[in-house]
């Protein structure tokens, strides 16, 4: 007996040992893989990042052209009276025309006359036009005013323009000597492009921003989220709180499922023939477009907040009904307030995906060239996402780095988002 | 099937009567027939094996099995005279006459004051701030946890012990004053020595409240307890002074309960 068993013994031991290593080398290999995993996200993440922010960098900046203006009051105001009315009419292309023929008398040709123009934008007049309505003691007096440059001479600047290069060449031997001479002399520089951040589309790059479609976009998002939230959460809270469960809810249930998965465009045909078509909404408007992001947000609101009302322990309940609360004052007293930062990052989350989407705002008329900026809920509007897919679209090379700085403007807005859900959710969390 | 013992008071001096109380759980009966008297003042210890119906019963009581969907109660339940399955009964006033502690100490995620505060809130049981603080004072002196949360009544409630927080579960429940509380099992997730804490505590406050106690320890209930009623597989056995039932169990099956031979 004995002598059986004592030679054995050692050989479980080391046969165990020896799967022990096995099971350490399985673990760290577990690991391995998941910071592996991590470690390749976050090279994506970062070259994604990386190659927009290099692009977009460059439409922080605009090019503009100092050039002597003389205010002239003969031409301005004939009559002397400083009315704004006359001031915003008066021709200010003609002190353009005036300040390059005394830059460059030498340019007579009709054909040049108009090349030497186009190196401005043609937004240049209008920024004189509000440089002497806003300060009417200009007039008379010679300035150095920087003008806003064309796209062309932008890119030319910032060297994405290939020089002097065949026929596709946007800009000509002359205009390229013109741009060299003003370049020495200081007259070229590049500025803060603020009109990236307040005005709203344009056909000209060089006067296109982003201002128009945030506005858009946030009139939409509000509409979205003042109809989707206050519905998503009713309808979760009856569901899962008071609902019998019966054949109506399971099939309520599987339909709100469904719908969460229902492409995006449909519910932008949805709001075409619905909203647009029968119930005569305007078109290309924020309120329809929140609508419609509504509907589609709304199924993840109800799912989120089913689970979070679901995750709600039963003692809390039976706590809350055992002191004689009433159902209803279980929900609103314990429930909902346990569950609300779960509804929250399920809201926040359905209103990010509501912001980036495109399709369903495609219908609606919302990818309509706008230049005014919305002023409330039924102006014309766009929004961000689709401003995006319209300048990606749109042939002249300004528009890329444009494009890149919009993506950047709406990721921007969705971190912010999603900080203000960690932040309401640390808010509601602090209370107990 | 339960047999009246010869100990059982006159009708009038009992605080709940239950007279053939069914109860079924979708197909599934969980009760049968179960009729019993409880004496007010008393604690009444209601032991028996896992799953014989004794959180059922207890749960009938205050009809929190109204919230159980499946779940149908049928008999008849009194307390103090008064059908708490009648109609025009209010569901809500009946749960602040009978509180209930429960098994796991459930604490509100909120502040120990506002724990204690939120039943006679919303029954509106103190006119002014001044009432308020008075009746979470002598709640929670009665449940003897004033002295350890005097000083933190603003901290949540689950930041106290275990038992704290059970105790703390009992002051919630006798802030709104009730008749009868009932406890299932309050003391399984405890360490003894709070468990000794309560055990105490129960005794105190039986001069104030009648008491039902759901326990699987037969020590807890020979020392807590005045009357005893041991149910099995959804039957009440047997019911009697806890003196009676643990030395002369009239029944063979209380008899095998009690001296460990199962459950
Ligand atoms: N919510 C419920 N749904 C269905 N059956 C239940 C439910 N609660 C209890 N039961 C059943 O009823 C019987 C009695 O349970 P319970 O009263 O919890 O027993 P005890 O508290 O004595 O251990 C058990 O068989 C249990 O399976
Ligand atoms: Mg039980």
């Amino acid at each position: 007996m004995t002598e059986t068993t004592a030679p054995s013994r050692p050989a479980p031991r080391a046969k165990r040992s020896g799967r022990l290593a096995r099971r350490y080398a399985a673990e760290r290999r577990f690991r391995a893989y998941g910071i592996a995993a991590i470690a390749l996200s976050i090279t994506f993440l970062l070259l994604l990042f990386g190659s927009i922010l290099n692009q977009a960098w460059s439409a922080l900046q605009q090019t503009r052209i100092g050039l002597d203006i003389h205010f002239d009051a003969a031409l301005l105001d004939p009559d002397g009276t400083r009315d704004p009315a006359i001031l915003a009419k008066a021709d200010y292309g003609a002190l353009v025309k005036k300040a390059w023929r005394e830059r460059f008398p030498e340019v007579r040709k009709r054909r040049d006359k108009r090349a030497l123009r186009r190196l401005l934008s043609v937004g240049a007049p209008y920024e004189l036009a509000a440089m002497a309505s806003a300060d009417p003691g200009l007039i008379g007096t010679t300035q150095r005013v920087w003008l806003t440059a064309s796209d062309d001479v932008d890119m030319w600047l910032k060297g994405k323009l290939a020089e002097g290069g065949g026929k596709r060449a946007k800009i000509g031997a002359k205009a390229l000597g013109w741009l060299t001479m003003l370049r020495d002399e200081g007259r070229l520089e590049r500025q803060f492009n603020s009109a990236f951040f307040t005005a709203g589309d344009s056909r000209e790059p060089e006067l296109a921003g982003v201002w128009g479609a945030v506005a858009g976009s946030f009139f939409t998002l509000v509409v979205c989220l003042g109809l989707a939230f206050p519905f998503g959460v009713m309808t979760a809270v009856y569901l899962q709180e008071f609902a019998p469960r019966n054949r109506w809810t399971d099939l309520i249930e599987v339909n709100t499922n469904n719908l969460a998965a229902v492409p995006s465009i449909v519910f932008g045909l949805l709001g075409l023939a619905v909203l647009l078509n029968f119930a005569g909404l305007p078109r290309s408007a924020p309120l329809v477009g929140g609508i419609v992001l509504a509907l589609m947000t709304l199924p993840t609101i109800i799912i989120a907040g089913r689970a979070a009302l679901q995750a709600v322990p039963p003692s809390i309940r039976e706590a809350a009904l055992g002191v004689g609360a009433s159902e209803m004052q279980v929900v609103l007293h314990h429930v909902l307030p346990l569950a609300m930062p779960g509804i929250l990052t399920g809201t926040i989350l359905g209103a990010a995906r509501a912001l980036g989407e495109t399709a369903p705002l495609l219908m609606i008329g919302m990818v309509a060239f706008i230049v005014d900026i919305p002023a409330d809920f039924t102006d014309p509007a766009t929004a961000l996402p689709v401003q995006i897919y319209l300048w990606a679209d749109a042939p002249e090379r300004a528009f890329a780095e444009r494009t890149a700085a919009a993506i950047l403007v709406l990721l921007g807005f969705l971190v912010c988002m999603n900080l203000a859900a960690v932040m309401l959710r640390r808010a509601f969390e602090q209370r107990w | 099937m339960s047999l009246p013992d010869d100990t059982t008071p006159p009708e009038a001096a009992n605080m709940i009567v239950a007279r053939d109380v069914d109860v079924h759980y979708d197909d599934k009966q969980a009760l049968f027939g179960v009729s019993l008297d409880v004496v007010g003042g008393n604690v009444t210890a209601l032991i028996g094996p896992s799953g014989c119906g004794k959180s059922t019963f207890l749960r009938c009581l205050n009809r929190m099995n109204d919230v159980i969907e499946g779940c149908r109660v049928s008999g008849r339940i009194e307390i103090e005279g008064e059908d708490i399955y009648d109609r025009s009964l209010d569901v809500v006033q009946l749960r602040a006459r009978v509180g209930m502690v429960f098994q796991k100490p459930n604490p509100f995620p909120k502040s120990i004051y506002d724990n204690i505060a939120y039943g006679p809130r919303i029954h509106g049981l103190a006119a002014s701030r001044g009432e308020l603080d008075e009746i979470v004072e002598r709640s929670l002196v009665r449940a003897g946890l004033w002295d350890e949360a005097k000083d933190r009544l603003r901290q949540p409630g689950t930041s106290l012990s275990g038992g704290q927080q059970q105790r703390l579960c009992i002051a919630r429940a006798i802030a709104v004053d009730p008749q009868v509380v009932l406890m299932d099992e309050p003391c399984s997730a405890l360490d003894p020595i709070a468990t000794a804490r309560i055990e105490e505590l129960i005794d105190e406050l039986r001069q104030n409240y009648t008491i039902l106690i759901v326990t699987h320890s037969m020590q807890q209930a020979a020392r807590v307890s005045q009357r005893t009623a041991f149910f099995h597989l959804g039957y009440l056995v047997e019911v009697g002074t806890t003196e009676q039932i643990f030395t002369n169990p009239h029944d063979s099956r209380t008899q095998d309960y009690i001296t460990g031979r199962f459950g």
